[in-house]
């Protein structure tokens, strides 16, 4: 179990994943980072002053971006793909598809600015379609740390797993909640905190709500459980169905439609192995109106208040 | 290995082909008849490749970006030892590693896997993109469709394999005239290609693709930028009533026409 570390100091994950790649490639001269225009918007400034000829920029083409990543994977260097999430998953899904995941390249896929950190962008920048595109693909595990240390954690993972994956990154800025020694295991849940009336499941910008929602909570004498479940496939079943046994009430909450993402994940383990009641909160499949990804989280009901609210109400249906 | 004996290698696969797409009931075989040319000077003259080490690091890399002409790779592959050539027969069943379009996880040879068209550019770019970052001293073939070029993610990977200065790519185009429902020029014509490409920064060389003195010496050719072949070739090439007809884009022969074109190619080898 990990203790419970909460700062409130927010930091942005993209620093983390930058900083950790041009530690890796100091060390691993195949490391190549390829990206669609995106040098500033990926924190790849830092990797082309230190490694310009391993900045693969390909322009704004994203279906070439993937392609390229396969091929140069199959020419014996390790990229790292970087793009805008919903650019990246969207535009060339069909690439992940036939070269990287059924192709089995190398490739890590690295979707920056996930969910709505692009809020005010509206719903072409929105990508909270991805996880359930891309954990519908055969071998390629979907992961979406929840803080820094964790965003550091799985990029020195991903560079030492011998596959492809695909790493959701935010741009909006989350606490610290893993020591700083976390090491991530791929498809294993992080227990943030013990609780034993509801289990609230999170990942990403997300945990640390739960975390807040959890507080509130324990205010009113509910004993909460909180699972950090970064990998979303493979997904972590024995975690899922032990906090069903144990608590026997779940609530899920992403930056994503709730159709196809890590609730529907979660309640797939769930409805075949631990029926009980659940609530999947997330974006209800809609389009965003207009605000801050901060906004529209509330906006859709994942404030930790609301958040608590949707516990105590999952748990009367026990 | 000589252009005569090249020729015929390619009419034995030619046979090959047109048997086992007539066994399994399905196949491409209009537009594996236009490419099998180019693939038998590739693996039989060109393509700096070792059967029995399918991964070797300093392999010439080929890439089948018109996937749906597999069976004519599979033959090929056989040919030249990297699969068992009795193995064709299982081609399109159950359980058979030989499907439809190649996967590069279960037949060796295979790069990297095709099949919706657009994909093999792009990636075969990454291929000589690699061998620039490395030093390696591979070369990397790729060859599409004509009417693959339809394709926008095409036109992207030509726009960067200029920009990435990839005189260690040629790109064939297999220019038969057809794509699935009807001639390219009645659905969204690119001839022609050559001065497209050229634009684009590639240089750009056109051959008759079913000539093996023509094939030959345009894929050994070097130059300082990335090379594109536009290869003129014919659907069907080889047998009389298949030539040049959209319908034979997938069509199965009959008995009759099997043993017409078995009796064709046979004559020519």
């Amino acid at each position: 179990m990990n203790a419970p570390v909460t700062t409130a100091k927010l930091h942005d994950c993209r620093d983390a994943f930058a900083a950790t790649l041009e530690k890796l490639a100091t060390n691993d001269e195949t490391i190549v980072a390829v990206c669609n225009d995106s040098v500033g918007s990926s924190k790849l400034g830092g990797f082309k002053s230190k490694f310009p000829d391993r900045l693969v920029n390909v322009g704004i083409a994203e279906q070439n971006m993937v392609g390229v990543g396969a091929g140069l994977a199959n020419g014996g260097r390790l990229p790292f793909v970087c793009g805008a999430s919903p650019f990246l998953t969207g535009r060339a899904l069909e690439q992940i598809k036939a070269d990287i995941s059924y192709s089995n390249a190398n490739v890590k896929l690295v979707g920056i600015s996930s969910g709505m950190a692009y809020g005010e962008l509206g719903p072409t920048h929105h990508s909270i379609e991805d996880f359930a595109w891309t954990r519908a693909l055969p071998n390629l595990p979907v992961i979406a740390p929840c803080d820094r240390i964790e965003t550091a954690a799985a990029v020195e993972w991903a560079a030492s797993y011998d596959g492809p994956c695909f790493l959701r990154l935010s741009r909006v800025g989350v606490p610290d909640l893993l020591p700083a020694n976390h090491k991530f295991e791929l498809g294993k849940a992080n227990l943030l905190r013990d609780g034993s009336d509801v289990t609230l499941i999170a990942n990403g910008t997300l945990t640390h709500r739960m975390m807040k929602a959890a507080e509130i909570l324990a205010g009113q004498g509910i004993s909460a459980r909180v699972l950090n479940l970064a990998t979303v496939r493979p997904i972590d079943e024995e975690a899922i169905i032990a906090a069903a046994h144990q608590t026997g009430a779940i609530v899920t909450a992403e930056e994503h439609t709730i159709f196809g993402g890590l609730g529907s994940a979660v309640a797939e383990v769930i409805v075949e192995h631990a029926p009980i009641p659940m609530k999947r909160l997330g974006v209800p499949g809609v389009f965003a109106p207009t605000g801050s990804a901060e906004f529209l989280l509330d906006e859709f009901g994942m404030r930790p208040a609301s958040i608590a609210e949707a516990a105590v109400a999952v748990i009367k249906r026990k | 290995m000589e252009p005569i004996e090249l020729e015929r290698i390619a009419r034995q696969i030619r046979l090959r082909d047109l048997q086992a797409v007539y066994e399994a009931g399905a196949g491409h075989i209009g537009g594996e008849m236009s490419v099998i040319d180019i693939l038998t000077a590739l693996y039989f003259r060109v393509l700096r490749v070792w059967p029995d080490q399918p991964k070797h690091p300093e392999r010439d890399r080929f890439v089948l970006s018109k996937g749906h002409t597999a069976c004519a790779l599979y033959v090929t592959l056989a040919k030249r030892g990297f699969i068992p050539e009795e193995e064709i027969s299982t081609f399109l069943q159950p359980h058979s590693r030989l499907n439809g379009h190649p996967n590069n996880n279960k037949v060796p040879g295979v790069e990297t896997n095709t099949g919706p068209l657009g994909h093999g550019l792009p990636v075969a770019v990454g291929m000589a993109k690699a061998a620039k970052l490395s030093g390696a001293k591979y070369h990397t073939y790729v060859i599409t469709g004509d009417g693959e070029m339809q394709e926008g993610s095409n036109w992207e990977a030509i726009m960067a394999a200029a920009q990435f200065g990839l005189d260690n790519l040629t790109l064939v185009i297999d220019h038969n005239r057809f794509q699935q429902g009807a001639a390219l020029a009645d659905t969204n014509d690119l001839a022609p290609l050559r001065p497209k490409l050229e634009a684009f920064g590639w240089e750009v060389t056109e051959i008759n693709g079913n000539v093996m003195n023509e094939v030959v010496p345009a894929l050994e050719y070097r130059g300082s930028r990335p090379h594109c072949i536009v290869a003129h070739t014919n659907k069907g090439h080889g047998i009389s009533f298949m030539q040049d007809r959209v319908d034979w884009h997938h069509k199965v022969p009959s008995r009759e026409q099997y043993d017409l074109a078995v009796a064709e190619l046979s004559e020519a080898i």
